[in-house]
């Protein structure tokens, strides 16, 4: 057990017309290796949850224990918060606000320097972490943070974090802002994280879709309380009270959910895009006794239908039929594919045909 | 979110928060300026008496109030003691030799730095009572308000007071973004809040540079969309909330000009000083004397 959180509550400007409550008696406790996505409505409490595993807020009442570090209301015992935020490493909303130094070298370098290393073990550090969020080092070590591009300054301000070697990495709204592209480079570059770094991570996020692409764990917090502690596959079983705390549910789900309203029950564990093609595709070779591979992964639906619908089944399920063929073949191919996996060298032109092999999808 | 601090807004609705912005600046600079005209104890304790009836009507908790004082605790006092020392008149109480010289402690001494700090306490809790109860909106709109004379003398008064109000807006804004940089810079080991002087302006400086850096971003960003709705500060603006003089707003101001009356008849008129041989030739000012005789046939 990493993290165990018992009865925490808190209160921001207690005895004032100002007073809001932010938590009230939390528990929760977050294993190692845990992949945690935390959803919620802004004002939920998260935000202020995930400052007290940081010890950023001292909690009010209640204990925080992180590894073998207990926080607790009172004064005694000191605590070393350095310990601690060597161990959990947290990045904010925007990071790329907090970037200061002239150069990204050494502004990448304030964290590990922070706790005290040798010159060369932050010098180390720097340059592994640099890489490993995906920018050359060599090329950008000296240049000035702010002359990067969003996406750019986000990533070397992560960099920033993961150079302290946290076991523990907390992620609030890592995407906010961001192209589909960068969106996208970023998700990888936490999935890859999760196995090179900080083997604990917790994520918290708007975007269901983005949540259910790599949580194995989710926590909904709604007002000040968690509303449910589930794993990924099981929360949806919740989708209408979700609904009814405001929060989205993944596309994918709103498909089933449709579906089965309608008398077709394609269980309850589909959570992704690409669940939802695999149970679709065995369905469909079970009724039509066909071989279709089920891990094809998601391709582009027009060769779907053109490959096993007759021309009446696809005008009965209302499918466009496109006159011409799709002239550049290659970027249709690539569309085949979906994701972009760990490719770091993709090109933006790639981006367009996911899109719309993802618009296609949606619409079915 | 930061806890409340002295001089805020504090939301609750009532006879005090009600009454015109604009009068309610008038009546403090009023009351301000005759402060310093204040001479007897009695008139001081008016004064007292009045605030405390206005703060309770103004249903501001006391607690709040009085902790804005708290935080010139330390000016109040050393105005006080620097009185005591630098007094030469009245009669001497206590003599400290120093070297050739002696400072002597004089009741006149006492007395004046007592008086002076009742003073300092009567313009703070004054001067917060105005913050507590008025928006910073209706502070600016009623100071455009009444600097409209100014204009006449080519003082931008308009183009004043959106800087002020904008830069008023700005505050709680920058506040929270100091509160977030500070967060995110301990959380990568920073130590904000140890060692001397010129180590703590040195560790700040990850936290003042991106603070800067979105002050900038976020005054580009509002000049940008007061171009493009195309914002003129100099052509003639109407404005939303348009002050109206209420009947309580002159009651209010009519029972301050009365009392600033009691204040300045206390000086000028009343005035006077005499030695009360009972208090060993202390001298009494103003209406104390009345109230120094009065005493003196009921205890006979």
């Amino acid at each position: 057990m990493s993290i165990v959180i018992k009865h925490l509550s808190f209160t921001y400007s207690a005895h004032t017309p100002y007073e809001r409550k932010a938590l009230e008696n939390i528990n929760l406790e977050i294993n190692e290796g845990d992949f945690l996505g935390i959803i919620g409505h802004t004002g939920s409490g998260k935000s202020t949850f995930i400052q007290h595993i940081n010890g950023l807020i001292k909690p009010q009442v209640g204990e925080v224990e992180i590894f073998d570090i207990k926080l607790t209301p009172e004064k005694k015992p000191k605590v070393n918060l350095r310990k601690l935020r060597s161990k959990v490493g947290m990045v904010f909303q925007y990071p790329e606000y907090q970037l200061f130094a002239d150069t990204v070298e050494k502004d990448v370098a304030f964290g590990p320097k922070n706790l005290g290393l040798s010159a060369d073990e932050v010098a180390k550090r720097v340059k592994q972490a640099i890489e490993m969020v995906g920018l050359d080092y060599e090329a950008v070590k000296d240049r000035a943070p702010f002359e990067l591009s969003g996406g750019q300054k986000r990533r070397v301000a992560i960099a920033g974090i993961i150079a302290m070697q946290p076991k523990v990495l907390i992620l609030d709204e890592p995407t906010a802002g961001l192209d589909p592209f960068g969106k996208e480079q970023i998700l990888n570059l936490i999935k890859y994280l999760k196995t090179h770094c900080s083997p604990t991570i917790i994520v918290i996020s708007h975007d269901i879709d983005e949540i259910t692409r790599f949580a194995n764990r989710i926590v909904v917090f709604n007002d000040s309380h968690i509303a449910y502690d589930e794993p990924m596959q099981q929360l949806f079983k919740h989708s209408r009270q979700l609904q009814k705390m405001g929060l989205d549910i993944p596309r994918a789900v709103k498909v089933v959910n449709n579906l089965r309203a309608r008398g077709v029950d394609l269980g309850e564990e589909i959570v992704t895009a690409e669940d939802l093609l695999k149970a679709i595709i065995k369905r469909y070779n079970e009724a039509h006794s066909t071989d279709i591979d089920e891990n094809a992964g998601i391709f582009d639906m027009y060769d779907f239908s053109q490959k096993w619908l007759t021309s009446e089944q696809r005008e009965e399920l209302g499918l466009i039929t496109r006159k011409e063929e799709p002239k550049d073949e290659k970027s249709h191919k690539v569309g085949k594919k979906f994701g972009l996996k760990n490719d770091k060298k993709i090109k933006p032109a790639k981006k367009e045909v996911e899109s719309k092999s993802k618009d296609k999808e949606d619409k079915e | 979110m930061r806890e409340i601090s002295f001089g805020q807004y504090y939301p609750v609705k009532s006879f005090v928060h009600n009454i015109d912005a604009r009068i309610k600046i008038l009546i403090t600079l009023m009351y301000m300026v005759s402060v310093f005209f204040i001479v007897s104890y009695t008139t001081f304790f008016c004064m007292f008496f009045l605030l405390t009836i206005i703060i309770a009507i103004s249903r501001v908790p006391f607690r709040i109030v009085f902790k804005s004082i708290n935080g010139l605790l330390f000016l109040l006092i050393f105005t006080a003691i620097i009185n005591i020392f630098f007094t030469s008149s009245g009669n001497v109480l206590l003599s400290i030799p120093l070297g050739k010289l002696a400072i002597n402690i004089t009741d006149q001494g006492i007395n004046f730095a007592i008086k002076m700090a009742l003073r300092f306490s009567l313009l703070v809790l004054g001067s917060s009572i105005l913050t507590f109860t008025t928006t910073p909106t209706e502070l600016t709109d009623a100071l455009e308000v009444l600097l409209k004379p100014l204009t006449y003398i080519k003082i931008p008064v308009h183009d004043l007071a959106i800087i002020m109000s904008i830069a008023l807006r700005f505050i709680p804004g920058l506040m929270e973004e100091t509160d977030k940089i500070m967060m995110a810079q301990k959380a990568r080991g920073a130590n904000l809040d140890s060692g001397n002087f010129f180590k703590k302006i040195k560790a700040m400086l990850p936290v003042l540079i991106p603070l800067f850096v979105s002050a900038f971003r976020r005054a580009d960003e509002l000049a940008d969309a007061l171009d493009a709705r195309c914002y003129n500060a100099s052509s003639k603006r109407t404005k939303m909330k348009t002050f109206e003089l209420k009947v309580t707003d002159v009651i209010s101001f009519l029972v301050f000009t009365a009392l600033i009356v009691l204040i300045f008849l206390d000086k000028y008129y009343i005035g006077g000083v005499v030695q009360a041989p009972d208090l060993g030739g202390f001298e009494v000012q103003g209406l104390d004397i009345f109230v120094h005789r009065l005493i003196m046939k009921i205890t006979g």
